[in-house]
Formats: structure tokens, C-alpha cells, sequence
């Protein structure tokens, strides 16, 4: 009996949940605060019952709705849509691969793939079939995705850390082998112009994140480098991106680069859109990385060199690792920031997830609808972007967390 | 300056400035092959300048530095080459916080001298093991005291197997009571013939494993000897004085 009692008070005391005590304590201390109090309600009030007032009755649902494939995919053709959904499939069984060998995140991510899959299955059954009845549906198809990625979750299981380096290899190899299929390797070829969608803002948005990361890290080296000339231009460089917006210099590859390049070299739009967000994204994550390489104690570099490991060699193993593991929220904003400032090709003239959003809005069947079908379209468009950066913010605190666990 | 074969080290006149400021002055030393000599004098004297100029995390730009029969130019093949010979014990351990401790001594092994990773991760064991800290091995620098840190850097460095070992000061920042396991390691390795430069306040130290006590003050070498001459008969005034301070 006494061992009880002095156990529990071991423990700090738990106060109870009291109800009338926390809103008098939170929200009605003062006269002032209750009179805020009471307005802020009364708004939150206003907004969220109009808001589901309108989610519930509106009708222009139907509009994002029976648009399915265009925000998927865009205006891809209907004949060869087996090509995404291939390339789908090939990022659901390298993500079940993984989710199985490394556990924790990237299980989680697996988990939240199929349940993608599974949801848009139940919103595909909902719509009309499709015209001409395709071999096979799209929700089978989804269905199909989503018992490839359980499947491979469990063989990523069984299989263990022996395929740890097939799988990197095999992610390193999907990006180039879901560019060929997207394009129309083994049959008809498929013109950029036609990609769009949730499919052309993932490929903007993954092409810029992997192709400016590398550069961004070279950039920042090179501003560190004791060699005069590396040193000039990659300041000249990065100050240079780092003063102008990004829509001009999307502006500058689509319109102006055009006019530099002699007549019959024609790079492809969607190309030029990768370079443009690559070149911009890099020249801020060049500054982000400096800041961690900045952070590192000289101590680090001194006993690095003091052990015989080159300028090279202290770099890589040393200075980098530390730096980037320190800036891994940072980098992971700027990714973020990358991803959704892709919608700023819309302007220029291709048909990513908000272009879509602004074509659906102009087709001539939602004409009757008052006020036109524009907030659901956006609405939707809106929860796309959200869960997507939300998925990427949730991802980086998981691996700062795991990176912390060992090293203080 | 007779056998100077046996020389491991030869300074000589080295000098060094930051900026307008002289931090060493014709500095001129050799060192013999497994002679252990302690470095003291007042902060600001030079001391760690002046060991850091043997592995050239300072340059020097006046006089001639020969280690192991390399002469230290700005060939930096000439620099690896003596760094691989030289190792270095800072007063910051300096440690590789984001590798473990069995990371951290295996490093330089493999990406240095090219062993295999098996062969060094056995190797070093072995050194935690003779530092007394085998049991860590797997935990990150961060999670180990003061003392413990400053005794994997000692097993980093004798991963390399190195001829000479330079210590800057390698008690200054550890609480009291760690003192002693780090001076018991270095006092370990002096018995075992490896050529050691300290630069150290801990006289107790100098006293008992020293062949050879090296003064300096404002960048210059004021007086050297045995310990014994040097503590109980100091020939120049600013040596007593800096004696009478600490001891």
C-alpha cells in the first residue's frame, strides 16, 4: 500500500479535463478577451457553415467529377492510357518494394498509395463508363495497382535487406523508363503537348527536384571554392536567378530562347519547362546548402585533413553529409515551394493540374451552371496540391527524426 | 646536429604571420624518432600554431619543415603524404558526429590506406579495446563523455598506423575528473615508442613521460630541456615566471 502511494507520486499530477475551467481560463479571462472571443466565433461560425452549405448543395461537383482523366492525365489519348497507368504501376511496386524492406516511412507512404488507389477506384465507379468501353476499366486497373503494391510490400518484406540496393537501382531507372513509356516507347508516339494533368505537374515537379538538388549542391561548393573564376560564377549565377521571378525565367525558355537558337533546333516545351523550374530551383537550394556547409565547425574539415582524406574525399564524407542532413527542412520547403510553383507553367501554355482546373472551367457543358463550376474545380485542384505537400512536410520531420535518434 | 638520421622532425627558422602579426619566430627544432617532448607556455605563445604548421593546417612561409624525410612544400602530394604519417589529437576531439564510433576510426583506414572494410573494423576494435572503450563502439560521438570522446580520437588516429602523433592541447576542455584516462592512454603510447609533440598545461605529465620540455613564448622558442633540468633549474626569467604561475 505504501509502494502504491509513492509511486504515484512519482508522477507529476494529470489534471482533469474541465470543461467550464479551460474556457474560462482560454477564451473568456477578461472582458476584452470575451468580447474577441464571441466575434471570432461567430465568424468561424458564419465561414463554416457557408462553406458546407455550399459543399453539400452545390452541383458543380460534377464538373471536376466527370473530368477524372483530364485532371489525371490530361489530354493524354484515350487509346494509350495503359501508359500511365504502366508507369503507375511501376512506381506502386517500387514503393511496396520499399515500403516492405525499410518499414517506417516509406511504409507509410505505401499505405497511402494504395488507399489513393482504392479512393479514386470508388470515385471511377461513380462516373459514367467510358465511350468506347476499354478492355479494361480504369478501376480495375486501380484495384490492380493497389494488390501489385500490397503484393510488393509483402515480397519487400519477405525479401529484406537484400534488395535494399535492387530497389535504389530500380528507382533510379524508373524515372528514365517512365519518360519512354510516357512517350510512346514499342508504338505510337505521344507528343508532350498532350501530357497534362496531376501526371505533368508530378514530372515537372520530380524531374526539377532530382535534376536541381545535384546542381544546387555543386552550386553551393562552388561558391565555397577557393578558385577564383568556379567562385565568380556560381555567385554570378545564383544572385542573378535569385533576383527575378520564376515566371519570367519560364518566360525567358518558352518565348525568348526560341528566338536565340537557330530555326530547326526545337526543343520541346515540356523540356524547356523542366529546365527553367531546374535552374531556378537550383540557384535557392545552392544558398540553402551553403548555409548548412557554413554551419559545420572548421574543427570537422581540420581533423578530416589531418587524417589524410583529400579537399574530395572531406567533402563528400565529411562536410556534405552534415550540411544536408542540417537542412533537410529547408531543402524540403524549397521542394515544396518547387512543386507548387510548377503551376506557373499554366501560364505559359501547358495543361498541368491548374490548367486543367482553368480548361474545365471553360468547357461549354457548365455554361447553365451559376456562377460556373470554377470553386469546385479549384476546390479539388486545391485538396491535389495539399495532400501531395502535406504527404512531403509529414515525410521530412519523419526523417529528421530518424536521423536524430542516434546522433545528438 | 649529429645523427640526423635518427631526426623524425626538423624544423628550421620556421616562421609564420597572421597578417601583420608574427606568430612564430625562427622557430627551429628536431625531433628523434619515439622522443616524446612537451610544448608549454603562455596562451598566444605559439605553441599550437607551431605543431599545426608540422601537418600543415598552418602554413608556414619562412624556413624549412621535414618530416619523415618529406620536405613540407606546397605540393599538397607532399602534404598527404605527411599527413598519413602524422596524426592529430585536437583539444575539440573533433570527432565525426554524424558517424559512429567504429565509423569514425575506420574511416581514414579505408579511404586513406585502401584497406578492406572487414580488416579495419578489426583493427579498430582492437584500438577501442586499448583505449578502453570497445563497448561504445556502435554509439555516435555525441552520446559519450568528454573523456570517452577524446579516446576515440585517440584510436582514429592510431588507426593510421602513424609515425608521429601531435596532441594540441588534449586535456584543456575535458572536466577534471577525465583528465587522467586521457594522460593514462598518451602515457601508454610514450612507453610504446611512438614520436609524440604535446602542447599540454599538465606539468604532472611533462614531468613523468617527457624526454624533452620545449618553452615558447611570443612565437619563439625561449628554452628546452629534460624535464628535470627544465622544472627544478630554468635558466630565463620568463620560464620561472611562467613556472611560478602554474606549478
Amino acid at each position: 500500500m505504501a509502494t502504491e502511494v509513492s509511486q504515484s507520486q512519482t508522477r507529476a499530477p494529470q489534471p482533469g479535463i474541465d470543461v467550464p475551467g479551460w474556457l474560462r481560463k482560454n477564451l473568456f479571462s477578461t472582458w476584452y478577451n470575451s468580447l474577441i472571443s464571441i466575434v471570432l466565433l461567430v465568424i468561424v461560425f458564419q465561414v463554416v457553415t457557408g462553406f458546407f452549405q455550399w459543399a453539400f448543395t452545390t452541383e458543380g461537383w460534377i464538373a471536376a467529377a466527370s473530368n477524372g482523366r483530364l485532371i489525371l492525365v490530361g489530354r493524354y489519348p484515350a487509346a494509350e492510357l495503359w501508359r500511365p497507368q504502366l508507369a503507375l504501376a511501376l512506381v506502386g511496386l517500387l514503393l511496396g518494394l520499399s515500403g516492405g524492406v525499410w518499414r517506417g516511412i516509406a511504409q507509410a507512404l505505401t499505405i497511402g498509395f494504395a488507399g489513393m488507389m482504392l479512393v479514386l477506384t470508388a470515385l471511377w465507379t461513380q462516373l459514367p463508363p467510358a465511350n468506347p468501353p476499354a478492355p479494361l476499366t480504369t478501376e480495375l486497373v486501380l484495384v490492380g495497382i493497389a494488390v501489385l503494391v500490397g503484393g510488393a510490400y509483402a515480397a519487400g518484406r519477405a525479401g529484406g535487406e537484400r534488395l535494399r540496393w535492387p530497389i535504389i537501382a530500380g528507382w533510379f531507372l524508373a524515372y528514365p523508363t517512365i519518360i519512354l513509356i510516357l512517350q510512346g516507347f514499342g508504338g505510337t508516339t505521344v507528343p508532350t503537348n498532350l501530357w497534362g494533368g496531376l501526371m505533368l505537374t508530378m514530372l515537372l515537379a520530380v524531374s526539377g527536384i532530382v535534376l536541381s538538388f545535384p546542381l544546387g549542391v555543386l552550386l553551393a561548393l562552388g561558391r565555397r571554392s577557393n578558385l577564383p573564376v568556379v567562385k565568380f560564377f556560381c555567385v554570378v549565377y545564383i544572385e542573378l536567378i535569385r533576383g527575378v521571378p520564376l515566371i519570367t525565367v519560364l518566360f525567358m525558355a518558352q518565348l525568348m530562347l526560341p528566338l536565340f537558337l537557330p530555326s530547326e533546333v526545337r526543343i520541346d516545351a515540356v523540356v524547356r519547362a523542366v529546365v527553367a523550374v531546374t535552374l531556378f530551383s537550383a540557384a535557392y537550394l545552392a544558398e540553402n546548402v551553403r548555409g548548412g556547409l557554413q554551419s559545420i565547425p572548421k574543427g570537422q574539415v581540420e581533423a578530416a585533413r589531418a587524417l589524410g582524406l583529400n579537399v574530395v574525399k572531406t567533402t563528400l564524407l565529411i562536410t556534405l553529409p552534415q550540411a544536408l542532413k542540417a537542412v533537410i527542412p529547408v531543402l524540403v520547403g524549397q521542394f515544396i515551394s518547387l512543386f507548387k510553383d510548377t503551376s506557373l507553367v499554366a501560364i505559359i501554355g501547358l495543361l498541368d493540374l491548374l490548367g486543367v482546373a482553368r480548361a474545365i472551367n471553360t468547357q461549354p457543358e457548365w455554361l447553365g451552371f451559376p456562377g460556373g463550376v470554377w470553386r469546385e474545380t479549384f476546390f479539388v485542384v486545391a485538396v491535389i496540391y495539399w495532400i501531395f505537400s502535406f504527404t512531403m512536410s509529414r515525410s521530412s520531420r519523419q526523417i529528421e527524426a530518424n536521423l536524430n535518434r542516434g546522433a545528438r | 646536429m649529429s645523427d640526423s638520421s635518427e631526426d623524425i622532425i626538423v624544423c628550421e627558422n620556421v616562421s609564420k604571420w597572421f597578417g601583420d602579426f608574427r606568430a612564430l619566430h625562427d622557430v627551429s627544432i628536431r625531433v628523434k624518432k619515439g622522443e616524446v617532448v612537451v610544448v608549454c607556455g603562455p596562451s598566444g605563445s605559439g605553441k599550437s600554431t607551431f605543431i599545426r604548421t608540422i601537418n600543415r593546417l598552418e602554413e608556414h612561409q619562412q624556413g624549412r619543415i621535414i618530416v619523415d624525410g618529406i620536405e613540407m612544400s606546397n605540393d599538397i602530394r607532399n602534404i598527404d603524404a605527411i599527413r598519413r604519417e602524422v596524426g592529430m589529437v585536437f583539444q575539440q576531439f573533433n570527432l565525426f558526429p554524424h558517424l559512429t564510433v567504429l565509423q569514425n576510426v575506420t574511416l581514414a583506414p579505408v579511404w586513406v590506406r585502401k584497406k578492406t572494410r572487414k580488416e579495419s573494423e578489426q583493427r579498430a576494435l582492437e584500438l577501442l579495446e586499448r583505449v578502453g572503450i570497445v563497448e561504445q563502439a556502435l554509439k555516435f560521438p555525441g552520446q559519450l563523455s568528454g573523456g570517452q570522446q577524446q579516446r576515440v580520437a585517440i584510436a582514429r588516429v592510431l588507426a593510421m598506423d602513424p609515425r608521429i602523433i601531435l596532441f594540441d592541447e588534449p586535456t584543456s576542455a575535458l572536466d577534471p575528473e577525465m583528465v587522467k584516462e586521457v594522460l593514462d592512454v598518451m602515457k601508454t603510447l610514450a612507453s610504446e615508442g611512438i614520436t609524440m609533440i604535446c602542447v599540454t598545461h599538465e606539468m604532472g605529465f611533462a614531468r613523468e613521460v617527457a624526454d624533452r620540455v620545449v618553452f615558447m613564448d611570443r612565437g619563439q622558442i625561449v628554452e628546452e630541456g629534460t624535464p628535470e633540468h627544465f622544472f627544478t633549474n630554468p635558466r630565463h626569467e620568463r620560464t620561472k615566471l611562467f613556472l611560478s604561475q602554474i606549478l
